[in-house]
C-alpha cells in the first residue's frame, strides 16, 4: 500500500463522511420516533468514551515511556468514579433529569439560585481550560499526519494547513448536527451515535496495533513480560504524591469536564444505563489502558533513538512496513481527537450562549419587549460560539506550538475544571452552600490555577523567567511554582494542591458566614433531598401574570407546537379544555423547567420573572419547606394529590354543570334570536311591500324598495338554510360524501368563494406545506375555510389586514390555522364564538350590512365533528386565530 | 316648523323604511343607530318622539329606556318600544321601565305613524 | 412505603438484602482505592528491593480488573427498580 498525503486525505475525508451519514441516519430514525435502540446501555457507555482522546491514544504511550504506571492514574480516577457510581453520578443523573440541567454551569448556577454570575463564571473556567485541551486534538491529528507523510511521496505535510482544515471541518460537523435545533432535552442522538461508533473505532484500532506488538513483535505475553522487566524505563517510580493527586485530579476532571458532564448526565435518559455503565466504562479504559507499556517497551527497543514517543503508536507499524496497520492506527487517533472536539464544543457552545449571550442579552431589553426571536438569538448564538470556541483552540495551538508533551496539557485542562468540583460536590450534598460561597471558591480556585499552573503554559512571553523566580514586584511569596514559599514540589502537584485548598476553604468559609437568599435554600433543599419522593418546592408562590402572555413567551423558546403542547396537556390537568390553564405555581414551575431545558435555568427564571410579577418566592413560603420532616412531607403530598385530584374532579363538574345550565338557557336565547333573525328581515318586507301596494312613488323609489324587498327575502333564505344545515349536523342525519383531493385545492376553493380578494385581505400561504392528500368531505371542509376565511376578512380590523394559513401533520391529523393579525376576540367572548347565534357584542360598527346571523361558527364546529375532526380558538397568535384539525382520511365508519 | 322624531335603530332597511314613511307624514327625521350613545344623542337633540329599537349593539334598547326615565332632562320624552322578538314579557318589561307605547316588529306602516303621532300629541 | 409516618425499626429479608446490596455498592470503590494506595509502599522500580516492572504493571491491573468484575456482579444483583421505592433510608 503506497501512502501519499493525498490517500491520507482522502481516507480522512471519507471517514469523516461516513460519520456524518452515520449521524444523519442516527437523526432520523430519532426522529422518527424508532430510536428505542439508540438510547441502550451499550450506547451510552461508547459515548463515555470521549473520555479517552488523542491524549489516551497517543500521549499515553509517551506518558508511559516517561513516568512508567502513573500513565495508568488518568484511567483510574475516572473508573473509580464509574464503580462508585451509587456515591456521586447517580445523584447527578437525577438532578439533571428532575431540573432540566443542559450543562455543569447551568447546574451548578441553578443550584446555586439561579445565579447568572455564577452560570457565567463556571462557563468561563470551562473555556478556559478546554480550550488547550482542544489545541492538543488539532496537535495530535496534525502531528500525525505530518509523521505519516515523513520522508513519503509528496512531501511532509503542513502542520499548520491540516490543523486549520481540521479545525473548520470540525465546526460545520458540529454546527450540523449539534445545533440544528433548540432540542428542550438537549440530547442530540445523531452526535451521541456518531460518537458510539467512534469509540469502536478506536478501540479497535488500539488493540490491533496491541495484539500487533505484543504478539508479532514482542513474542507472546511470557515475551513481553520479560521484556518489560528488562525496559530501561522502572514502571513504579516511587512518586507516590503524583500517583495520589493524579488519581484525585482525573477522578475530579472526569466529573466536571463540560464535555464529561454533557455525556454522562446530558444525554443520559435512564439510570439504569448508569449500572452496566459502571462496570463497563472501567472496562472499556481497561482495555485501552492494556497496550500502553508493551507499545512503549517494543517502540523503545526497536525505533531509533530520539523517535517521539507520543507517536509510537503510529511509528511502530509505519517502521515494520504494516501500511494498513498505521491506517487503522491514524483512523483511531483521528477518532480519539475527533470526537472529542466535536463533544467538547457543543457543551462549551451550550454554556457560552446559555450562561454568557442569553443573560446579556435579556438585560440589554426591557420587559414588555422580551424577544422577538429568542429562539433564532440562542441558536445564533450556539453556533458563533462552536466558531468561537474552535478559533481560541487554534490560537492556542498556534501560541504554545507543537513542542509541549501531550499529557502535560491535558493535565493543565484537568486542574482548570476540577476548580469546580467544590461548588459542585458542595452543591449536591451540602445545603449550607451559598452563592457568595461557591462565588468566591470559584473565583480564587481559577485566578490560583491561572497563576500557577495555566498562563506558566505560554512561556516565557506571558509570565517572564523573572517573575517565576523571584515573584511579581518582587513579591517572594507570590512565585507562581512556589506560593507561600512552598517550594520544590511538581509544578503541577502544587498548583492543584493551592488551588483546591484556597477554593474549597473560601467556599467553606464564605458559605458558613452568609445567609443564602430564599430560592438559593429553595433549589439546596431540591438538589441535596432529590431522591426523596415529595418535591414541595415552589419557584413562584403567587402569580399576576397573564397565561397568553406566558404562552407567547413559551412560543418563542419553544417552537409554537412545543408550547401549544404543554399548556394544552395542562389545561387538561387542571380539568380545563383549551389550550389556556390557570398560572399555578406548580405550572409555572414546569413551565419554568421546560424553558430551562433550551436556554439554562437562569435566563429561564429570568424570562418567566419578567412576567410573573412580585415575589417569587417568600420567607415564609420557605417556612413551609424547610425544617419539614419526612412524616410531613409525605403526609402533605398525600394530601396534596388527593386535593388535586378532587379539585379536578369538582372543577369538570363544575365546567359541566356551567355548561348545562348556559345550554338551558341558549335553548331559550335560540328561540327568541331566531324570532328576532326572522322577523327582523320580515319587516323590512313588510313595511316595504305595502308601500310598493301604495300609488305615488316615483319608478326610482318602487325600483329601489323592490330590490331591497328582494335582498331581504334572499337574507331569510339564507337563514333558514343555516338553521337546517346546522339542525340536520347535529341530529347526525348529514351523509358525507368521502372524495380524494389536495388540501391546496380545498383552500384555493374556499377562499375563491369568500372573496377574499375583494375584501383587500392578504393571504400568506405555504404552498410546500399544502401539498397534502386528504380523503374526506371536501365540500363540507370548504364550507369550514370559507367561513374562517371570510370571517377573517369581514372582521379583521388591522390596517393592512393579513391572513396566515399555516398547515402541519402530527400523526394522522391533518392541522389547518387560520390566523389574521387584526385585534383577536377577547377572552370572555371566546367561550361563545362557536354557539349559534353568537355575534360578538362589540361588533364593528359601521358595518350594518345585514350579514350572517352568527350560525356560521356553529356550523363549522358540527361539520368538523362529523368529519372527525375539531375546531378551537388558538390563543396567542397576535390576532384572531382558528385552528382545524381532522383525519387525513375520513374513518370508514363517519359516513 | 316640522317636529322632530329620533330613530334609534340598527337594522339599515328598516331605518329606511320608517324614515320614508314617517318624513311623508311631515315629520323630521333623525336617526342614530349605536346603543351605547343613544341616551346622550335624546338629552342633545331633544325631539318630540323617540323610536327606541330593543336590541342595538353596545347597549340594549332597554338598558337605554332606563336610562332615559332615571334622568329628569329626558323623563318625559315619549318612547315607541319596537322589538322583534315579540314575546309577551319583552312588552311587561318595556311598559315597567317606562316605555309610552310597545310594537311588535313586523308592524303596519299605518299604525306607527298613528302611534307615532298620538304620542306626540299626548 | 418506607417513607410512611411510622416506619417500622426492622424490614423484612428483601428490603434487606436490597439494603446491604447498596451498603456493598457504595463500599466497592473504597476498597479499590485503598487497593490502589498498596503501591505507596513500594520501593521503586529498578533499585534493590524495588519491584519487578511486570509485577507492579500486574497488580495494578489485576485490581482494576477485579473492580470490573465486582461492579459488573453488582449492578447485575441490585434490582434498579427496587429503588424507587427505597429512597434514602437509614440502613
Amino acid at each position: 500500500m503506497i501512502l501519499t498525503f493525498n490517500t491520507l486525505v482522502a481516507v480522512s475525508l471519507g471517514y469523516v463522511a461516513m460519520l456524518f451519514a452515520v449521524a444523519f441516519a442516527a437523526d432520523r430514525r430519532a426522529r422518527a420516533g424508532r430510536g428505542g435502540w439508540l438510547r441502550s446501555p451499550l450506547i451510552y457507555t461508547l459515548s463515555l468514551s470521549i473520555y479517552c482522546t488523542a491524549w489516551t491514544f497517543y500521549g499515553a504511550v509517551g506518558y508511559a515511556a516517561r513516568s512508567g504506571l502513573e500513565y495508568l492514574t488518568i484511567y483510574l480516577g475516572p473508573s473509580l468514579v464509574m464503580v462508585g457510581w451509587w456515591w456521586v453520578v447517580r445523584k447527578l443523573v437525577r438532578i439533571g433529569r428532575a431540573q432540566r440541567i443542559t450543562s455543569i454551569a447551568d447546574l451548578v448556577s441553578s443550584r446555586f439560585g439561579k445565579s447568572v454570575p455564577i452560570g457565567a463564571l463556571v462557563t468561563l473556567i470551562a473555556v478556559a481550560g478546554v480550550t488547550p485541551y482542544i489545541a492538543l486534538q488539532l496537535q495530535s491529528i496534525s502531528l500525525t499526519f505530518a509523521a505519516f507523510t515523513e520522508g513519503l511521496e509528496g512531501g511532509r505535510a503542513d502542520v499548520d494547513f491540516v490543523a486549520l482544515w481540521t479545525a473548520i471541518g470540525l465546526a460545520v460537523f458540529t454546527i450540523l448536527f449539534g445545533t440544528r435545533n433548540l432540542d428542550p432535552s438537549e440530547r442530540h442522538h445523531g452526535i451521541v451515535m456518531a460518537v458510539a461508533v467512534e469509540a469502536v473505532v478506536k478501540l479497535f484500532a488500539l488493540l490491533a496495533v496491541g495484539v500487533f506488538v505484543v504478539w508479532g513483535l514482542g513474542g507472546g505475553v511470557g515475551g513481553i513480560l520479560d521484556r518489560i522487566d528488562r525496559a530501561p524505563i522502572p514502571m513504579w517510580q516511587g512518586n507516590g504524591g503524583r500517583w495520589v493527586g493524579l488519581t484525585f485530579l482525573s477522578a475530579a476532571a472526569f466529573l466536571t469536564l463540560p464535555r464529561m458532564f454533557h455525556v454522562l448526565v446530558v444525554e443520559n435518559d435512564d439510570d439504569r444505563h448508569l449500572a452496566v455503565a459502571s462496570w463497563a466504562f472501567p472496562l472499556y479504559v481497561l482495555l485501552m489502558s492494556l497496550f500502553v507499556v508493551p507499545i512503549a517497551v517494543v517502540g523503545l527497543d526497536r525505533l531509533p533513538e530520539g523517535s517521539n514517543p507520543d507517536l509510537f503508536v503510529l511509528a511502530l507499524p509505519i517502521s515494520e512496513g504494516h501500511g494498513g496497520l498505521a491506517l487503522l492506527a491514524f483512523l483511531g487517533g483521528f477518532s480519539s481527537a475527533t470526537s472529542m472536539v466535536i463533544v467538547a464544543t457543543i457543551a462549551l457552545a451550550t454554556m457560552v450562549s446559555n450562561h454568557i449571550v442569553a443573560p446579556l442579552w435579556l438585560s440589554t431589553r426591557r420587559p414588555d419587549q422580551v424577544s422577538r426571536d429568542l429562539r433564532g438569538t440562542i441558536l445564533l448564538a450556539r453556533r458563533a460560539s462552536v466558531g468561537g470556541v474552535l478559533s481560541l483552540g487554534y490560537v492556542y495551538f498556534q501560541i504554545t506550538g507543537s513542542g509541549v508533551a501531550l499529557s502535560s496539557i491535558g493535565l493543565i485542562a484537568f486542574a482548570g475544571v476540577a476548580q469546580i468540583l467544590p461548588a459542585l460536590l458542595g452543591g449536591v450534598f451540602w445545603r449550607g452552600g451559598t452563592a457568595k460561597g461557591a462565588g468566591a471558591g470559584l473565583a480564587i480556585g481559577a485566578t490560583v490555577w491561572a497563576w500557577t499552573l495555566f498562563l506558566p503554559s505560554f512561556g516565557l512571553a506571558v509570565i517572564p523567567a523573572t517573575v517565576l523566580e523571584n515573584g511579581p514586584y518582587g513579591l517572594d511569596w507570590l512565585r507562581p511554582r512556589a506560593l507561600f514559599g512552598l517550594a520544590g514540589l511538581d509544578p503541577l502537584l502544587h498548583a492543584v494542591i493551592w488551588s483546591l485548598l484556597l477554593n474549597a476553604t473560601a467556599f467553606t468559609l464564605v458559605s458558613l458566614l452568609t445567609f443564602p437568599k430564599p430560592l438559593e435554600r429553595l433549589q439546596g433543599a431540591q438538589f441535596v433531598n432529590v431522591f426523596e419522593r415529595a418535591q414541595p418546592g415552589r419557584a413562584w408562590s403567587r402569580s399576576g401574570a397573564e397565561v397568553e402572555d406566558l404562552l407567547v413567551l413559551a412560543q418563542r423558546v419553544l417552537g409554537t407546537e412545543a408550547a401549544l403542547d404543554l399548556f394544552g396537556a395542562e389545561a387538561g390537568r387542571q380539568g380545563k379544555s383549551g389550550h389556556l390553564p390557570d398560572p399555578t405555581p406548580a405550572f409555572l414551575q414546569r413551565l419554568e423547567r421546560e424553558l430551562a431545558g433550551s436556554v439554562g435555568a437562569a435566563a429561564a427564571h429570568a424570562l418567566v420573572g419578567q412576567l410573573v410579577q412580585g415575589p417569587g418566592v417568600s420567607v415564609e413560603d420557605l417556612m413551609a419547606v424547610a425544617g419539614e420532616t419526612a412524616q410531613i412531607l409525605e403526609y402533605s403530598a398525600r394530601l396534596e394529590q388527593k386535593s388535586a385530584e378532587q379539585e379536578r374532579t369538582a372543577r369538570a363538574l363544575r365546567e359541566a354543570n356551567d355548561k348545562l345550565t348556559q345550554l338551558a338557557r341558549q335553548k331559550d336565547a335560540f328561540l327568541s334570536r331566531i324570532s328576532h333573525e326572522l322577523r327582523t328581515p320580515m319587516t323590512a318586507i313588510r313595511s316595504f311591500s305595502s308601500l310598493l301596494a301604495e300609488d305615488g312613488l316615483s319608478p326610482l323609489e318602487a325600483q329601489r324598495f323592490a330590490r331591497i324587498v328582494e335582498a331581504e327575502a334572499q337574507r331569510m333564505t339564507r337563514l333558514l338554510d343555516d338553521l337546517l344545515d346546522l339542525s340536520v349536523l347535529r341530529d347526525g342525519q348529514v351523509s358525507l360524501k368521502r372524495q380524494h383531493g389536495l388540501l391546496a385545492d380545498v383552500i384555493d376553493r374556499a377562499l375563491l368563494s369568500a372573496g377574499v380578494a375583494r375584501a383587500g385581505l392578504r393571504v400568506l400561504r405555504d404552498p410546500g406545506q399544502e401539498a397534502v392528500a386528504i380523503s374526506t368531505d371536501l365540500d363540507r371542509l370548504a364550507q369550514v375555510f370559507i367561513n374562517l376565511a371570510s370571517n377573517a376578512a369581514k372582521y379583521c380590523d388591522a390596517d393592512r389586514p393579513e391572513l396566515r394559513i399555516s398547515v402541519h401533520r402530527r400523526g394522522g391529523q391533518v392541522i389547518v390555522d387560520f390566523a389574521d393579525n387584526g385585534s383577536g376576540i377577547p377572552v370572555p367572548e371566546r367561550e361563545v364564538i362557536f354557539e349559534s347565534f353568537a355575534r360578538l357584542s362589540g361588533r364593528r360598527s359601521g358595518r350594518p350590512e345585514p350579514s350572517g346571523a352568527g350560525l356560521g361558527l356553529a356550523i363549522c364546529r358540527e361539520v368538523m365533528a362529523r368529519l372527525g375532526g375539531s375546531i378551537a380558538y388558538l390563543p396567542g397568535q397576535g390576532g384572531a386565530a382558528f385552528r382545524v384539525a381532522f383525519p387525513q382520511g375520513l374513518a370508514a365508519a363517519a359516513e | 316648523m316640522a317636529r322632530r322624531v329620533l330613530l334609534i335603530e340598527d337594522e339599515p332597511n328598516i331605518i329606511e323604511a320608517l324614515s320614508f314613511i314617517l318624513t311623508r307624514d311631515g315629520w323630521t327625521v333623525h336617526t342614530h343607530a349605536d346603543g351605547l350613545t343613544a341616551a346622550a344623542r335624546v338629552k342633545a337633540g331633544s325631539p318630540e318622539v323617540v323610536v327606541l329599537d330593543a336590541m342595538l349593539p353596545g347597549r340594549s334598547g332597554f338598558d337605554i329606556l332606563r336610562d332615559l326615565r332615571a334622568d329628569p332632562a329626558t323623563a318625559q320624552v315619549p318612547v315607541l318600544m319596537l322589538t322583534a322578538r315579540g314575546q309577551e314579557k319583552d312588552r311587561e318589561l318595556a311598559l315597567r321601565l317606562g316605555a309610552t307605547e310597545f310594537m311588535t316588529k313586523p308592524f303596519a306602516n299605518a299604525e306607527v305613524v298613528a302611534e307615532v303621532r298620538r304620542l306626540a300629541g299626548g | 412505603m418506607a417513607r410512611a409516618p411510622r416506619r417500622p425499626v426492622f424490614l423484612p429479608p428483601a428490603g434487606y438484602r436490597q439494603r446491604r446490596l447498596r451498603d456493598a455498592a457504595r463500599l466497592l470503590p473504597v476498597a479499590g482505592i485503598v487497593l490502589l494506595l498498596i503501591p505507596l509502599l513500594w520501593k521503586p522500580s529498578g533499585t534493590p528491593q524495588g519491584v519487578g516492572n511486570a509485577a507492579a504493571l500486574l497488580y495494578v491491573f489485576g485490581v482494576w480488573a477485579a473492580l470490573v468484575a465486582g461492579a459488573r456482579l453488582l449492578a447485575w444483583l441490585l434490582r434498579l427498580d427496587a429503588e424507587e421505592e427505597g429512597g434514602e433510608g437509614p440502613p
